[in-house]
């Protein structure tokens, strides 16, 4: 049927009207806040249910459950998020029994809950843990081989993610566990042009418990008085007493710098306003310490406070998602003495903005892992990002009889079994 | 050496925090013994270098040293190790690793072009700009930004049609009227809402109170009220009331909106009450904090201690007191009963000061009430002129209403205190001045004193000693002291002088 021309010409005139009346009206209602359009469109909102499939392996409670129960610790320091993600996926609505039907699939393994008395997770067991793990789901299920693990992810929190060290060094040396050559890593640490950092990674914010955050919450007409705000070490006495190795010299830099600046409310203080206090501050420093991620990027987004990132090179959580330029503040490391310059000349407007964004509760959600799960927190974030990666490209189903992993690479060490 | 170096360097990291050693470590192996004589003499070496030097000397060695080992594919992204200005050369022994510059790692990657970092692994220089001190001009910027930031909250989450306001000031002149004038004003100036201040000056209005609200820069109306203040506590407080009404009544006239506020002199008045009265309809009451305090220190304070320890008695509230629902339902106030023997009868008695059942300055009212027609006035509120005429005693603004329930609780139903009420008033025989004039303000003594100054010290310490004639002992006894000694004197006769008439006026005012 052939439809007259100025049917179609009043679509194309009279709907756009139509929409732009309702944008203009939604704009009023939203000057406090600004939709966040990130570079892949707006995907903070998306939802993942009906996209993706993923099946989650039953692996033996040595690997997870048997783990939890030695040290409770684990859910609620910075790398919890691994047994979290374990919890909302045997819950949710992608998870599928029927593997046949799958798109991803999910190992549930805890790598980072061996922890010392001070609660810092060991990580020197985990190259073998997650090794025996890979043994076993590839040899009880013919899905591993398949393809050799290019459509499974892991959960890998740790400071520099899969090569499984909290010394920097040491992790490049090791590099990416080989076994996970090919697997989609979903870490906390990014670093662009780092061996740890694989390309096709997601990139996660550490573990924040949102109960505690939500406690400390003060109204919102409190005047920010504060104009940079930062809690933390500058010197890492035990390990680095002189300075420079810690944080790559940039945290000692800003307190030399800084220290006597009534702008610059900087110290190591551990008080117990101390989230009182981000809320009345107008930015929060996120510098680099041994890893270049912290979970003070989080705290400043939940709270309002626009983040200072200092580390080079670094690479944000779920940066195909969230404009993060346009949201925080970034200060190469050699700019660091100037850094009272820097911040002074934003102009207000952008600084406006800036708050804007961050006053939106999407970009909120989307920092937190809350229990229960909640439409468009990190959890969901973290399916869309694998979501978006669908469907899978053309290396990622082997031949058979093709091999390309090399199950005898890596340091002699991470042979031994589990 | 690389390898020992970081050994070292793990044993101490794991020192601090870790207590399992690391597993794969298993590569070193004891070096040899006299590779490690000659290290600890080399460093020794060092060490004492870098003592003479003063700096950190073994650190440029090696980098000179071993920096030529690094091949050509890599990034260089060096940090120029600058050299810290703080003597700290003689104390550290370790041995530092050298920015250590990425190298191809054993790759089984699949690409062959080497991706390393750009960002280097090692130690790093900690810069520190020549002047590590706050430039005030970028601190006027960052004030300048929080300041916006402030506003835009505001506006954001605070009073949106925010009202003028209309305060209403009860004062006559006195001893500490400065004082606590200047410490409403401030208040008042802090306000970010519109403001009209009325001051009501009993006995006629003065050149000094004039002086001070001119200096607050906001819109003041002053009223004079012919009578004097009376000196007992009871008449003072009637006395009020009475320039309250007459305040009313401008307002009727000149037919001013807003919201009507009482703010005595003596009382201290927070921020969040001006934000909290914004929210009142046509009659609000909040609560009071009464700082009643002694005029004697020791004895009767000790007794009023014990009293107050007995009762629990933490600040004496006056206000609203509501039920579980947030109504209204009756009024606290101040329990007078252990303080009437020793209250105060005269101003400048040294006893407490008592306050009346409800003071007005915890209500604050709609200023269309006390219009004389308007539409939509309510009918439980008396009219203002029949109030006056009849000349009843009016002791709170509960009088001009008929039904007393629809006062509106403010303040989280008087929970919060936002203001606290405070009378304090000086002895009747003081000499405060009104205000503290400091001698050079007035240009023409400057040319009266300081230029006979000038003279005196030009003569004796530049002409004499130039001049050639050799002056003499009895010639500086002579010619100089007493001129000295004439110029003091007319310095201390002239200060005095200038507070003399202030001095009279005060004692017979």
């Amino acid at each position: 049927m052939k439809i007259p021309i100025w049917v179609l010409f009043n679509f194309v005139v009279i709907t756009p009207a139509f929409v732009l009346g309702i944008g203009a009206e939604k704009l009023d209602q939203s000057q406090r806040t600004e939709r966040i359009s990130g570079s892949a469109g707006d995907v903070l909102e998306d939802d993942p249910v009906g996209r993706l499939k993923v099946f989650v392996y039953e692996l033996p409670s040595k690997y997870n459950k048997k783990i939890l129960q030695k040290d409770q610790r684990c859910l609620t320091h910075m790398f919890a998020a691994e047994i979290f993600m374990h919890r909302f996926l045997l819950s949710s609505p992608v998870r599928t029994l029927n593997p046949e039907e799958a798109d991803w699939f999910y190992t549930p393994v805890y790598s980072t809950c061996d922890l010392t008395p001070n609660g810092l997770p060991l990580p020197f067991k985990s190259p073998r843990m997650m090794r025996s793990a890979i043994q076993l789901i590839s040899s009880n299920w013919p899905y591993w081989n398949r393809s050799e693990g290019a459509d499974h992810f892991f959960v890998v929190p740790h400071d520099f993610g899969a090569c499984f060290h909290y010394q920097e060094e040491k992790a490049i040396e090791r590099g990416i566990l080989p076994l996970l050559q090919r697997a989609t890593l979903v870490q906390t640490f990014g670093q662009r042009n780092h061996v740890c950092l694989k390309e096709g990674s997601i990139t996660i914010p550490p573990y924040a418990p949102p109960q505690k955050m939500q406690a400390h919450l003060i109204p919102p007409d409190t005047p920010r008085s504060i104009f940079v705000y930062f809690r933390g070490l500058f010197y890492d006495v035990g390990n680095d007493p002189e300075g420079g190795y810690y944080a790559r010299g940039a945290r000692a830099s800003v307190w030399e710098n800084f220290k006597d600046n009534p702008l610059f409310d900087i110290s190591t203080e551990h008080p117990t306003t101390y989230y009182e206090d981000m809320q009345r501050a107008v930015f929060c420093l996120c510098p680099l310490g041994w890893a270049p991620w912290s979970p003070r990027l989080v705290e400043g987004v939940i709270f309002g406070c626009i983040p200072v990132i200092i580390a080079d090179d670094i690479v944000l959580p779920f940066a195909d998602a969230i404009p993060w330029e346009e949201i925080g503040v970034f200060v190469a490391e050699k700019d660091v003495p100037n850094l009272d310059t820097i911040l002074t000349s934003i102009p207000p407007e952008v600084i406006l903005r800036k708050q804007r964004l961050l006053a939106n509760p999407s970009m909120k959600q989307a920092m937190l892992f809350p229990q229960p799960a909640q439409p468009g927190d990190a959890f969901h974030q973290i399916l869309n990002g694998l979501a978006r990666k669908l469907p899978h490209g053309k290396g990622t189903y082997l031949k058979p009889g093709e091999k390309i992993l090399n199950w005898t690479a890596g340091p002699v060490g991470d042979l031994k079994p589990w | 050496m690389k390898l020992s170096q970081q050994q070292n360097c793990n044993t101490r990291r794991n020192n601090s925090f870790r207590t399992t050693g690391p597993l794969d470590s298993s590569v070193d192996s004891a070096f040899k013994p006299l590779a490690s004589f000659f290290w600890v003499v080399l460093h020794g070496l060092c060490c004492l270098i870098s003592l003479v030097l003063g700096f950190r000397f073994s650190r440029l060695i090696f980098f000179l040293l071993f920096s030529t080992n690094t091949t050509s594919t890599t990034n260089h992204y060096t940090v120029p190790a600058l050299l810290r200005t703080t003597s700290d050369a003689t104390q550290t022994l370790t041995l530092q690793t050298p920015p250590v510059l990425i190298t191809d790692t054993p790759s089984n990657r699949t690409n062959p072009a080497t991706t390393s970092s750009r960002v280097v692994v090692g130690r790093h220089g900690i810069l520190i700009r020549p002047w590590p001190h706050p430039n005030p001009i970028e601190v006027m910027k960052a004030h300048r930004i929080i300041e916006r930031v402030q506003r835009e909250q505001r506006l954001q989450y605070g009073v949106k049609n925010p009202r003028p306001l209309i305060i209403v000031t009860p004062t006559y002149i006195r001893t500490f009227q400065t004082l606590h004038l200047t410490g409403l004003m401030h208040s008042l100036m802090l306000v970010p809402y519109d403001l009209t201040w009325i001051v009501v000056e009993a006995g006629g209005t003065t050149k000094e109170t004039a002086a001070l609200l001119e200096k607050s820069g906001l819109r003041t109306i002053h009223i004079g009220f012919e009578e004097r203040m009376p000196i007992t506590w009871e008449a003072r407080h009637r006395m009020e009331t009475r320039m309250r009404l007459r305040a009313l009544r401008v307002v009727r006239e000149q037919r001013l909106d807003g919201i009507v506020m009482f703010a005595d002199d003596g009382n201290t008045h927070s921020m969040e009450l001006f934000d909290e009265i914004q929210s009142v309809k046509w009659i609000g009451a909040l609560s009071v904090g009464i700082l009643a305090h002694s005029g004697n220190s020791d004895e009767s304070s000790s007794l009023l201690q014990k009293q107050e320890d007995e009762e629990n008695l933490p600040l004496p509230v006056q206000g609203p007191a509501c039920n579980s629902s947030g109504q209204l339902v009756g009024w606290h106030t101040f329990n007078s009963l252990p303080y009437v023997e020793k209250s105060a009868t005269y101003i400048d008695d040294r006893a407490i000061v008592l306050p009346r059942k409800l003071e007005w300055a915890g209500f604050v009212l709609n200023s269309k009430l006390v219009w004389k027609d308007i539409e939509d006035k309510p009918e439980w509120v008396k009219d203002l002129d029949k109030l006056v005429a009849d000349e009843e005693d009016l002791d709170s603004p509960l009088s001009l209403l008929e039904d007393t329930s629809v006062v509106e609780p403010l303040g989280n139903c008087g929970r919060k205190i936002l203001l606290w009420w405070l009378r304090v008033e000086a002895r009747a025989d003081s000499k405060f001045p009104p205000g503290l004039v400091f001698f050079f303000s007035n240009s023409f003594s400057v040319v009266y004193i300081l230029l006979p100054c000038y003279l005196y010290f030009f003569v004796l310490y530049i002409l004499l000693p130039l001049s050639d004639t050799g002056y003499d002992q009895r010639y500086y006894m002579f010619f100089l002291f007493p001129w000295h000694f004439l110029v003091v004197i007319s310095f201390y006769l002239h200060l005095m002088s200038d507070d003399l008439p202030e001095c009279i006026h005060m004692a017979y005012s």
